[in-house]
Parts: structure tokens; sequence; C-alpha cells
């Protein structure tokens, strides 16, 4: 019997969307707001989704402190309370929350090796929200 | 192919404990769920249903039938019961979120006449929920 096991996280961290191979106005035009060069920051909520068997001697898919500790560690500590400018995943890439939901999903990937990731949603504000399932279609 | 998602809420006490483990293996496995006394939690289902819209009615399902079935088949047994002990399936089997997803999958399988299941969502809390689509 194959169950999907979502959690909720959340973080808190600050951006600013700027290319450098824009020029200022294409930048401007581009990420308006966003990028203000004193950056902005969000309140994140991410969902990690992991699929598999329920255990019959749990009745668990995973084990959630297991699942709980991966995602602390690898992603809370390393993009929460930070400007994601700063963190290395983003010295080449614009920190935009498509970029982030992926980044996160493959780090989680890596991390989680004993269970299937099937996606990660990542509300930016509670009007925006990414999801990413590695390049999978989304199940419903 | 039109999906129609119904919710309901119902609370609950459980506790998590394989007899065939022993204490510490219990305690360790399952930590603060394993207190025997049991907790409770205030549980969210959403239920999705799936068809075609009939063109007389307009509806994929009538949400009276939908509502009558969901309470007499999964609030009547669940709300404000200590699942371990009450409802027939958790004497054996765990009741965590995944098993009740599944077991309100079976129960409205076998009596939901009029419509087809997609999905039963349970959350435990608002941070936790699990999705099961049925035997895939």
């Amino acid at each position: 019997m194959k169950a999907y096991l979502t959690k909720r996280y959340r973080f808190s961290a600050s951006h600013r969307l700027h290319n450098e191979e824009f020029s200022n106005e294409q930048n401007r035009a581009t990420y308006g707001k966003c990028n203000n060069p004193h950056g902005h920051g969000h309140n994140y909520a991410l969902e990690v989704t992991v699929s598999g068997e329920v255990d019959p001697r749990t009745g668990m898919v995973y084990d959630l402190g297991a699942l709980d500790s991966a995602v602390e560690r690898s992603v809370i500590e390393r993009f929460g309370h930070e400007n994601l400018n700063c963190v290395r995943d983003f010295a080449e890439l614009v920190p935009t929350s498509e970029n982030l939901a992926k980044k996160i999903f493959e780090i989680l990937k890596r991390e989680l090796a004993s269970v299937a990731l099937d996606r990660v949603k990542l509300d930016e504000t509670s009007q925006n929200s990414f999801e990413y399932a590695g390049g999978s279609e989304l199940r419903y | 192919m039109i999906y129609l998602t119904r919710k309901c809420e119902f609370s609950a006490s459980h506790y998590y404990h394989n007899p065939e483990f022993t204490p510490e293996e219990n305690r360790r496995i399952f930590g603060k769920c394993n207190n025997p006394n049991g907790h409770g939690h205030n549980y969210t289902l959403e239920l999705t249903v799936k068809g075609e819209v009939n063109p007389k009615s307009g509806f994929v399902v009538d949400l009276k039938d939908l509502k009558e079935i969901l309470n007499r088949e999964v609030l009547d047994v669940m709300d404000h019961r200590f699942l371990n002990k009450e409802v027939p399936e958790f004497a054996k089997e765990i009741p965590t979120t995944e098993n009740i997803a599944i077991s309100i999958w079976r129960r409205l399988q076998s009596t939901l006449n009029v419509a087809e299941l997609h999905r039963v969502r349970v959350y435990e809390t608002p941070d936790l929920f699990v999705d099961y689509y049925g035997e895939e």
C-alpha cells in the first residue's frame, strides 16, 4: 500500500533578484521591486512529500524524526536566516523561488537516499507557491 | 473529468505500539506517541472524488449523499473515539496517519456508490498530512 507523506516546514531568508548579464534597466524591468540592491525577505513555507509502501510493523512510510532532522540539517540550517545571494548555491544562480525549490529538491534527493522524494512545494508568500517533482509531472 | 473535494473534521485519540517490539523498541521507534494512555489530534479529512458532470443536475456528485456517507462511514466511527480501542481495524493495525488514510479509503470504497474515489488526504496537524490513492 503506497502512501504519500507530506510535512511542512518554515524558514525565513532574504534575497535580491538580479542578473549580472542584464543591464540595470533590464534588471529593473525583469525583477521590479525584487531588484532592490539592499534585498528583502520572506517567510518561506516548505512542503516535502515522500512516498513508499507503508511498513506493516510501524504503520509508517518513513520515520518522521529522520525526515525532520534531514530537512533541518540540510535545508533549514543552510538557508534559514541567511541572505540567499550570499549562500554558495546562489553564487551564480538568481535566488528566485523557482531556483530555490529546485535546489532544495536536489539537496533532499541526496539526503533522503532510503525513501522516494516525490515533490517539494515552496510558498514564498501566502499568494505565490512553486512546486517541483524532479522534472516529473505532479501527482494530483 | 471533474474532481470534487469535500472536507470534514474529526477529533480522536490514539497511540502507537507494536506488541511484537520490546518496550524499548516501542519507545525508540514511536517516541512520545507510544504513551499508552493515548493523545489526541484534530484531524481534517479531504475526500476527492471524480467523474463526469451530469448534464441534467450539473453535479459530479450530489453533496448531500456524499456528506451522509462521510458521516456514516467515517465521522460516526472515528470522531471523538480512541482509535486503538474503538475502531476495529486499529485493534491490530497501528493508527498512524498513513493507516487512517488507508482505512478511510477502504471504508468508502465499499460503500461509496455515488462517485469514484480519487484521493483521501488526512491531516493529522496543519503541518502533516498523508495522501492515499488506493492500490498503485
